[in-house]
């Protein structure tokens, strides 16, 4: 220290500092066009354009925005508990949340894929992976709600998801972390993942006309880790590719272990002929475990599954039916353009981008033209299978999504920017600044065969100095660019829910119009609906209480009930007797363990609620609905265990005194 | 009332003013814009309100089974509000409701509520009194001509 004076010190700090300054991307100033605000403003009353399907990541959500104006509409309760919504804690909904582990009220949704019909969006669902404990929802898009979780089983890190073919026939879903298959030992040393640590790609079908969805078939792949994938589309249509890293099959400090290799790989699946297969009876019964949930929308209740069978297409015995094809170095984003013969691979940390042809790659299967095998699959020779390189186009690639005119759009975490480039000739044509760090990027329909490239939404992992300060947790910042043009032109900053990955965007027309207004009271087959007042009651049945309850602006029926003990469980079945659009009513009671309930227009929800000590317990709407919505409210009276007051239950008049 | 009318006045006079915005939601409000609302507008018939209803055919006799269908609709959808007798509950009690009103007035208000509640001076006198907005039930014109059937048995039409 004495022989580095302190000069030289500050010098040395000044260099770091401004070589920091000079990494990071220009000012905001010079970013912003002077007519940004107007293309992103959308005036008060007026709809947005577009729908925003934006994956919550660690909030295990789904967030909806419109665009341009960045505004939020709602957040879809899909694998975490939400207790405003009571998703979760109702009776109807807890099923929603079952697993062979249980009921796991949390995940980690990354991607979000909405459903297609011949490449193009079709506004019918929007599915969501869970990457923890591994499970794939599909969204009801007139419901906006969660109407199906399906776990996978042989399964770990469900991150590849929840990626689709061009007709929604299926739903995939691949392994990021390999681990020993269900039905085999897994009480095994960690170091013997070469020979006990197994890749499963699921298949989940779609129905065509209600959505239900089935786990129609797994292949077991070698033990690597799945990262991203995307569906053939148009000539590849019949095909699956899917990123690889982790190919060294290190488990452990993987940052270093898992890129020794110079290449990974990307690897095409062709589903149609694993499907012929399994139509053949060639896949393997294999006993598992895993919960298949379904909401019923008549009953207003969800079930759970739990399912023991899967078929097994091991690959290695099925020649033709996975490639790999070598793709530098860690490839992250898998993305095909939206003409089916382009599949982009961005290696995490590779210097380029390669972009595979799909033409060449069927030349090369055809031709054997192969390099070797790994795990008993063959690999392509790298050169057969590419079309080009995108050199020096920035640093940490991650994503790209395209815009039908030739282009891919292609974002970089570490130089953080998105770079436009045309495909076929392999040219960068623009770069524009995120701020800051971007993961994903959405165009669109930009996964799809029709791109609608007016907007391309960026969501940044870092946000640093974007907004207010609000302590040590920032939200996350996405960032609207104007694409209509050459160039990007960045219009508008907004903040998100949780952590978004992938997204998905449409034209609001495609949706709007189907969207749900009330449940009609008489489709309600729910077991303990109250249809009218005069169907409330209370009644005691084997040891619980059953509220039958109904709401209408502005009294809950009944308001008065007495005779409750101690220690006893009550349901509280509250049926929403309004008939008209935005008029929810909330249920909550003191004391409750679990959460509120808010109740859709003719929909029945159910609270359990346990009487913990007597006394008197006030319930209420929670959910703003008239100008009496203050008198909206009712007593419940708790008696001693054993005590002799009649259950009882009144509504608009007093109940005769009971000491 | 006279305070209510001008909010209501100057909410459509607003509305009016958004005119040929075809991104705005049509609510109750924006669909009434065209006409100057309630008493002043001598367009406006009282008697019949507003709606699809018009020149409404009643049968001196009562039609038991349709009436049947309405009290089933009552149950679920507006009993909760309305006694059958005169007593007010959160709506007036139903007892002489259709001597009160003719046919045509009823079936609107039961179809359109908010558009009535909007600019009907006799609905406007009512939520003065309740000050609770009678809620749209989304019925259909079946379920509308059922309770009216059921009104009039209630009214001791045999």
């Amino acid at each position: 220290m004495t022989h580095f004076s302190t000069k030289r010190w500050a010098l040395l700090i000044g260099c770091i500092s401004l070589s920091i300054f000079a990494c990071k991307p220009k000012n905001t100033g010079s970013a912003v066009g002077a007519d940004a605000a107007a293309k992103a403003y959308v005036a008060p009353g007026q709809y947005d354009q577009f729908y925003n399907f934006v994956s919550g990541g660690f909030s295990g959500q789904m967030s909806v925005y419109g665009l341009p104006s960045g505004r939020l509409l709602r957040v879809i309760p899909v694998f975490s508990v939400d207790p405003e919504k009571g998703w979760g804690y109702s009776e109807e909904t807890k099923a929603m949340l079952n697993t062979s582990h249980g009921m796991v009220p949390w995940d980690d949704l990354h991607h979000t894929e909405m459903s297609q019909t011949n490449g193009e969006i079709d506004g019918r669902w929007v599915f969501g992976n869970a990457n923890n404990t591994p499970r794939v929802a599909r969204i009801d898009l007139t419901t906006f709600r969660t109407a199906e979780i399906i776990e996978l089983p042989n399964s770990a890190g469900n991150h590849s998801s929840p990626f689709i073919t061009e007709n929604t026939e299926y739903v995939v879903a691949g392994t990021r972390f390999s681990v020993p298959p269900d039905d085999a030992n897994g009480d095994v040393a960690i170091d013997t993942y070469k020979d006990n640590f197994k890749g499963t790609i699921s298949f989940i079908s779609v129905d065509k006309n209600d959505g239900k969805m089935d786990l129609a078939f797994q292949i077991q792949c070698p033990g690597v880790n799945f990262d991203l994938s995307h569906a053939g589309k148009g000539k590849s249509n019949g095909w699956f590719f899917f990123s690889c890293y982790n190919t060294e099959k290190a488990s452990t400090l993987l940052e270093v272990n898992a890129s020794q290799r110079d290449k990974d790989f990307i690897m095409a699946v062709n589903w149609k002929k694993a499907e012929e297969y399994i139509k053949a009876g060639k896949g393997r019964k294999q006993a598992v475990k895993y919960a298949s949930n379904r909401y019923d929308e008549k009953t207003h209740t969800a079930t759970s599954q739990i399912k023991t069978e899967v078929l097994v297409l091991d690959a290695k015995n099925f020649k033709d039916i996975c490639y790999f094809i070598p793709c530098p170095k860690s490839p992250h984003g898998c993305d095909v353009d939206p003409t089916g013969e382009y599949i982009v691979g961005s290696g995490k940390l590779a210097a380029l981008v390669p972009v595979f042809s799909f033409d060449k790659i069927q030349n090369a299967i055809a031709a054997k033209d192969f390099i070797g095998e790994f795990d008993g699959l063959p690999v392509i020779k790298y050169e057969s299978a590419l079309h080009g390189e995108l050199q020096k186009p920035g640093l940490g690639p991650l994503h790209t999504e395209f815009d039908g005119k030739g282009n891919a759009y292609t974002s970089f975490f570490v130089s953080s920017e998105v770079v436009k480039w045309n495909i076929k000739d392999l040219k960068v044509l623009d770069r524009a600044a995120t701020y800051y760090s971007i993961g994903h990027l959405t165009i669109p329909g930009g996964d799809s065969k029709k791109p609608d490239p007016k907007y391309l939404i960026a969501y940044n992992k870092i946000t640093k100095d974007r907004y207010l300060p609000t302590g040590p947790e920032l939200s996350q910042s996405a960032q609207l660019f104007d694409i209509s043009g050459d160039k990007m032109q960045l219009i508008l900053d907004f903040p998100t829910i949780g952590e978004p990955h992938y997204a998905q965007a449409v034209r609001a027309d495609l949706i709007k119009d189907k969207s749900l207004k009330i449940f009609k009271i008489d489709d309600n087959q729910h077991p303990y609906v109250a249809k009218g007042e005069g169907a409330t009651k209370v009644v005691r049945e084997n040891g619980k209480v059953h509220v039958y309850m109904t709401t209408i602006r502005s009294h809950l029926a009944p308001d008065n009930i007495e005779g409750i003990q101690q220690g006893e469980e009550v349901y509280f079945h509250i049926t929403n007797l309004e008939q008209d659009w935005d008029v929810p009513h909330g249920f909550a009671i003191k004391g409750a363990n679990n959460a509120e309930l808010l109740i859709m227009p003719g929909e029945t929800q159910t609270l359990k609620w346990v009487a913990d000590r007597v006394g008197i317990y006030p319930f209420y709407c929670t959910d703003f609905c008239s100008a009496l919505h203050q008198e909206m409210s009712g007593y419940l009276r708790v008696s001693p265990k054993g005590s002799a007051v009649p259950l009882r239950f009144s509504t608009g008049k007093t109940a005769p005194a009971t000491k | 009332m006279k305070k209510l009318i001008v909010i209501l006045t100057l909410g459509s006079l607003i509305a009016a003013c958004g005119g040929g915005n075809s991104h705005a939601p049509a609510t109750a409000a924006a669909s009434t814009e065209k006409t100057e609302p309630g008493k002043d507008n001598p367009s406006y018939d009282p008697n019949r309100g507003e709606g699809k209803f018009k020149d409404v055919q009643i049968n001196p006799k009562l039609d038991l089974a349709l009436a049947g269908e309405g009290n089933k609709v009552y149950n679920v959808k507006c009993g909760s509000c309305h006694k059958l007798s005169e007593e007010k509950l959160v709506g007036p009690g139903w007892k002489g409701v259709t001597s009160r009103h003719e046919a045509a007035w009823i079936l609107n208000f039961i179809t359109n509520t908010d558009a009535m509640l909007n600019i009907d001076p006799k609905a406007q006198a009512q939520l003065e009194i309740c000050l609770v907005r009678m809620p749209n039930q989304s019925l259909t014109d079946q379920e509308a001509l059922s309770l009216y059937e059921f009104m009039r048995k209630n009214d001791g039409v045999k």
